[in-house]
């Protein structure tokens, strides 16, 4: 089998196999070490962390990851993060693909101009106006709910999400289109029948970008929630570091379970993580 | 044209010549069945979320940037740009200029070459690449938070690894984010294992487009492995590198997250980024006039940065 994926014809040679192997395994180490030494300091005590920096631990300290699964508060931010995050993809991929559609397919006088507006939010970062984006949010009435997290979110997402769903939705066959046109089906009726069955690739890279920002969000979370039953598990790390500052091994047993869903979801859907968020990069 | 052919068999023409009852042409009918109620259902979602939450907050905080105001009642004391000319000479605020500069100085001149030099050795054919790829861009899905706490603990004096290596070859407990003249690099380090992976694989994706037959050809030429990255790689990945430049410039003027759970801009203020110190000055003391000033200057800086380098680097691309 031939490896589809490389550039090179031939295989390198041995020496030059050497070197590229040492350079890898070197630069693997230094992503890796930090994280197993998180993983297995949260299975150590506080003494042993001061003594033992490298190795395994001396006595496997469970209690650490049992009692932080065992509490509330950290399914709680789970289920937080969880919660606003569907909300967040739910919402982009409905508007953002109905208003991609009229991009794609409609025309009508000014689109060009509406969709440049959308784009402008590509320009600048989120946090440019997230003084006013607070006073906003508390007059609606939305502080310290999962809705004014998740709308902004939305709103944020959108240009990005508008412009990669638009490009595919106008590379799909334009006999279908007519053929649908002839049969009297409207735009509507088109877009909830065709265009989105057969958008699943866009809807799923868009979901995954939109999910993976909103599940590692804190700026927004931060400014826009005020009651720790509410945070999602950005903010609650934050809290517990705060509370058990001292006790490096509960913080670290903590950080490990919290970002233990994201490391088995991207080793599970690894293809999927990887194209959804590089496209969402080079496909703009 | 495979739409009148199609429309005229059927015998109906939406897109077809004019021509209908009632003083309406049937264009018309078909944009009055169609084509608004789309316009009408499909765009105002989307523009209401979008003016609402991005467009009119940008627009307010250049509103309120002239007052003096603390976020209750309607703002009154109009300061007129004392919050700008507070901002401009503010020390802190300079620092953190800096820094957002600095940020994209080494992204340039050390991420972006190491990931290219990775993304190099990954696409040509070796076994393992799949599972190094993998290791390499795990670090840019981990949340920005959990990985400044992961740092934080890997920078502490007492429990680090950084300090235990260094005290194990002698060296007395070395605490990097304590420090004002070595925190700023301690954090371009994290920044720098935090996003290498995702350059990488964008330079991965543009290495996969080249075509092998010019790499053959090469090969049979007896270029060598400089000669073949100088001479096709780079040149044929120029388009990616100036994307990833894009991104490196974005991602150091978004920057926040990160820096929030290693440093919180400390140790005395040597590591804020423009985010950080709207944050600190702007919403920790309710300061709704100055840190929307702040606002607007990162938005002026970003968005004249943004379109001044689209235009001049990537206008063929």
């Amino acid at each position: 089998m031939t490896d589809t994926r490389s550039v090179g014809g031939m295989r390198p040679n041995l020496a030059r196999q050497s070197y590229i192997y040492a350079s890898l395994l070197f630069v693997a180490a230094i992503v890796v070490i930090p994280l197993a030494m998180t993983a297995l300091g949260g299975f150590k005590t506080l003494g042993e962390l001061r003594t033992n920096a490298f190795g395994l631990p001396q006595e496997w300290q469970w209690s650490n990851y049992v009692d932080i699964i065992l509490s509330q508060r950290y399914w709680l931010q789970m289920w937080n993060s969880l919660v606003i995050a569907g909300i967040t993809v739910g919402l982009t991929l409905l508007v953002g693909s109905m208003a991609a559609f009229v991009f794609a397919h409609v025309h009508f006088f000014g689109s060009k101009y509406l969709l440049a507006y959308f784009l402008l939010g590509l320009m600048f970062p989120a946090a440019t106006a997230i003084l006013p984006l607070f006073i906003r949010i508390r007059d609606l009435g939305l502080i310290d709910t999962y809705w004014g997290v998740a709308l902004p979110q939305v709103a944020f997402g959108l240009g990005l999400s508008i412009l990669l769903l638009r490009n595919y939705f106008k590379g799909m066959p334009k006999e279908l289109f007519d053929a649908a046109f002839v049969d009297g089906c409207g735009y509507v009726r088109f877009f909830w029948r065709i265009t989105l069955p057969l958008s699943r690739p866009i809807l799923a890279t868009v979901g995954i970008i939109t999910f993976v920002m909103s599940w590692n969000s804190y700026i927004l979370p931060l400014i826009l929630l005020n009651s720790e039953e509410m945070y999602p598990w950005p903010l609650g790390m934050m809290v517990y570091r705060g509370e058990f500052a001292t006790d490096w091994q509960l913080v670290l047993a903590f950080i490990t379970l919290t970002i233990l869903p994201t490391v088995i979801a991207f080793f599970a859907a690894q293809r999927h993580i990887i194209a959804g968020l590089t496209a969402g990069a080079v496909k703009t | 044209m495979a739409t009148t052919d199609a429309a005229a068999r059927a015998g109906r023409a939406p897109h077809g010549p004019d021509g209908g009852r009632f003083g309406l042409s049937r264009r018309q009918i078909t944009w009055m069945k169609s084509t608004l109620p789309v316009l009408v259902i499909f765009l105002p979602p989307g523009i209401l979320l979008f003016t609402i939450f991005v467009i009119l907050p940008m627009g307010e905080a250049a509103w309120f940037s002239f007052y003096n105001w603390n976020g209750y009642g309607e703002p009154t004391q109009w300061i007129g740009t004392r919050n700008y000319e507070f901002v401009f000479q503010n020390k802190v605020f300079l620092t953190a200029l800096k820094n957002n500069a600095l940020i994209i100085v080494v992204s340039i001149l050390v991420q972006i070459p190491l990931a290219l030099w990775l993304a190099n050795m990954l696409a040509q054919r070796i076994r393992g690449s799949l599972v190094f790829r993998l290791i390499f861009f795990l670090p840019y899905v981990l949340a920005d938070v959990a990985a400044g706490l992961i740092w934080r603990f890997v920078y502490d004096g007492d429990f680090g690894i950084v300090s235990n290596t260094w005290q194990a070859v002698g060296g007395e407990p070395f605490y990097a984010l304590a420090e004002r003249e070595y925190a700023i690099w301690a954090v371009l380090a994290v920044i720098v294992w935090k996003y290498f992976g995702f350059h990488m694989m964008l330079f991965i994706a543009g290495l996969q487009a080249i075509d092998k037959e010019i790499m053959e050809a090469a090969e049979v030429d007896g270029a060598t492995g400089a000669q073949k990255f100088f001479r096709i790689t780079l040149p044929l990945l120029a388009s990616t590198v100036r994307l990833s430049v894009f991104f490196s410039i974005i991602g150091s003027l978004q920057l926040f997250d990160l820096i929030m759970p290693l440093t919180g801009g400390g140790p005395s203020n040597s590591t804020h980024t423009m985010v950080t110190y709207l944050y600190q000055y702007g919403v920790v003391r309710l300061q709704i006039g100055f840190g929307s000033a702040v606002g607007v200057v990162l938005f002026l800086i970003s968005v004249t940065l943004a379109f001044t380098y689209r235009w001049i680097f990537m206008r063929n691309d």
